[in-house]
């Protein structure tokens, strides 16, 4: 790879898998619940907290040098509202009704704790290009997670993905439901995605049993 | 011996040596041990030698839940056929109740869901002992005989085996198989099909035989339970007696109708020291309590007739017990051991709470009127908790004991004040 050194190119693939910050590190559990009853929403979030997250960091790490370290919190949350308010402000232009549907956590963005949490490990202490790249890697491992249980909450909750019904129409008994099947309204709530979430992490660590914390 | 005298129990020992530490070796044994008695021993170590293993365990708690069973099979049909053709006027035991045909309705509407339970959930666990190389854990026994009679009658059968996957594993198996669970397993599969598919688990149509099929057709049937009845100030459009409610002429889920055959399982189970009556007891109580609150705020006028509560908060106190699921959940769900309270005063706590919240919940939930699987859940989270304050205050308790006794030995006071310190 040109472009990237081996060490860089580990700075976005680590949050993929090994250090992802939901299944790993629990952070951004709460938008994870709250958003992914349908796959839009999450890709919609998904692609907010890149924005917000690649641009934020890279900001902090060129500042990281002049932030007096007893307000550092105050001027990491300043950058952050501020680019929240540029997502949101896109996206109710753009994108009325999922701004809608995404409603108040959007603007919670700004208390996801991936973003002060790497804002507080990472950009503080790296460069703005690595910076950019860890912010990138980041929320795409944020991003994963939150596309894998859209996709399955939203399939087995309404049995559509991205809105288009793929297993048939539940009123007419269409497709699927014609032999009785029915959608499975536990997965539209949020507790459901907490299962999930739970679930992706018993994968994650039986495959590799590395990431098994001991007691 | 020779060849052709081997006994099916040889046999199944010789597989079992054949099988011994490959990777199936688990699923054969567990068909070896649940026919038969093992046919080996522990060689080192000293053992207690006790025939109440988790086996008989469980099969005295299967044993008393055969008569609920075989009641709900004949009150299948019952409620099936008086849905079509009326009540009978005079209701005889055997020609009304105990008849081929209401039983035929039983075999093939509740055995399934019997048949289903087993099947799947045992696969579950066949599956999980090969994948993790333990043994068989006798704890689906139980908790697959209670998830058919929990259910509604008219229950697809591949909702319950998901539901059963789900309860198994996600109640269960996560947190490390028998005797390691949080929740109990068979309400969590109960609340896993009242949240996934509450269609199929409330209203008036799933509780007798085909009223579905029937819905809106000129032969539509309907069952409406007494607790959906009261939820909707109808009370008085019921033609169930007491006594139908006591003994289980009454339409709810498969095997939660007879009180009489519950209370006599109970006392069964109390006798045989398996199920503790401390929390049967303060159960009832609990439950007796709240419904009297609720009587009494009725009787001070301070909810009337035209509230939507009316009808479940004037239903008296002491008939919440043999209407709806509170006679089953506490004698069978809310005493295992697993789930419950260990301590015998927390049990008093916990056993308490579970009658007064089911009561609570049956009243207030706005989407089902019954809420004894949510308050045992609820409880069950809560039963560890209960315990440790038990636990602490009997520390505390002693300790103060020790420092205010009169007699001491030499050095026991700075010992006690080093103790508090610690506990402290």
């Amino acid at each position: 790879m040109a472009l990237l050194t081996k060490k860089d190119a580990s700075l976005i693939t680590d949050p993929l898998a090994d250090n992802n910050p939901i299944t790993i590190q629990v952070l951004g559990i709460c938008s994870a619940l709250a958003i992914t009853a349908e796959l839009k929403a999450s890709v919609v979030m998904a692609v907010s907290v890149l924005f917000v997250l690649a641009i934020g960091n890279v900001v902090i790490s060129l500042m990281r040098n002049i932030i007096p370290s007893k307000i550092r919190i105050i001027v990491q949350l300043i950058v952050v509202a501020t680019l929240v308010i540029i997502v949101d402000q896109v996206l109710k232009a753009f994108a009325y009704e999922l701004s809608k549907t995404l409603s108040v956590f959007v603007g919670l963005i700004i208390t996801n704790c991936i973003i002060m949490g790497r804002f507080e490990a990472f950009a503080l202490a790296n460069g703005p290009w690595k910076s950019f790249l860890d912010g990138i890697g980041n929320s795409l491992g944020y991003g994963l997670i939150l596309i894998i249980v859209g996709f399955f909450r939203e399939l087995l909750g309404s049995g559509t993905l991205f809105g288009y019904p793929v297993l048939g129409n539940p009123i007419e008994k269409t497709g699927l439901y014609s032999i009785g099947y029915e959608n499975n309204g536990f997965m539209i709530i949020p507790p459901a995605a907490l299962i999930v979430v739970g679930i992706i992490i018993w994968v994650q660590r039986s495959r590799n049993p590395a990431l098994v914390e001991d007691n | 011996m020779s060849d052709k005298k081997l006994t099916f129990k040889k046999r199944l020992h010789i597989l079992k040596h054949h099988y011994r530490g490959k990777k199936m070796a688990p699923a054969f044994n567990a068909l070896h041990t649940f026919l038969f008695a093992p046919d080996e021993t522990t060689h080192n170590g000293s053992h207690v030698r006790a025939a109440d293993d988790l086996k008989r365990t469980m099969n005295t708690v299967i044993m008393a839940l055969v008569p609920v069973l075989l009641f709900s099979m004949f009150n299948a049909g019952y409620q099936h056929f008086s849905a079509i053709n009326g009540f009978p006027q005079e209701f005889s035991l055997v020609n009304d109740f105990l008849t081929w045909d209401n039983f035929w309705i039983g075999i093939i509407k509740v055995l399934p869901l019997v048949v289903v339970s087993y099947g799947v959930g045992l696969l579950v666990e066949f599956i999980f002992a090969v994948i993790k190389g333990h043994e068989v854990e006798e704890g689906y026994l139980v908790t697959g005989m209670l998830v058919p009679l929990i259910v509604p009658i008219d229950t697809p059968l591949w909702m319950l085996s998901v539901a059963v996957v789900f309860g198994v594993v996600i109640g269960k198996e996560v947190f490390g198989g028998t005797g390691m669970n949080i929740l109990n397993p068979a309400l969590t599969i109960r609340a896993f099909l009242f949240f996934a598919y509450p269609t199929w688990m409330s209203g008036d149509k799933v509780w007798v035989y085909q009223a579905v099929e029937r819905a809106g057709g000129p032969d539509a049937i309907s069952g409406e339970t007494i607790l959906g009845y009261l939820a909707q100030n109808k009370g008085a459009e019921m033609s169930y007696s007491v006594s139908d409610m006591f003994f289980g002429f009454i339409p709810g889920s498969v095997g939660e109708t007879s009180t009489f055959l519950i209370l006599l399982g109970g006392l069964f189970l109390i006798f045989s020291k398996i199920a503790s009556w401390r929390i049967m007891l303060s159960a009832v109580i609990g439950s007796l309590v709240m419904g009297l609150i609720f009587n009494g705020v009725v009787d001070q006028g301070w909810i009337g007739e035209t509230s939507k509560f009316y009808g479940l908060m004037s239903f008296d106190f002491w008939q919440h017990l043999i209407v709806g699921g509170l006679a089953f959940g506490i004698v069978y769900m809310a005493t295992d051991p697993v789930t419950g309270a260990q301590t015998n005063r927390g049990k008093w706590f916990y056993g308490f709470f579970i009658g007064f919240l089911s009561v609570m919940i049956r009243v207030f939930n706005p989407a089902y009127p019954e809420g004894v699987f949510l308050a045992i859940l609820l409880m069950n989270v809560f039963a560890p908790t209960i315990d440790h304050y038990v636990v602490r205050g009997n520390v505390k308790r002693r300790l103060k004991r020790l420092k205010n006794a009169t007699i001491l030995p030499k050095d026991s006071a700075g010992k006690a004040n080093e103790l508090h310190a610690e506990t402290a």
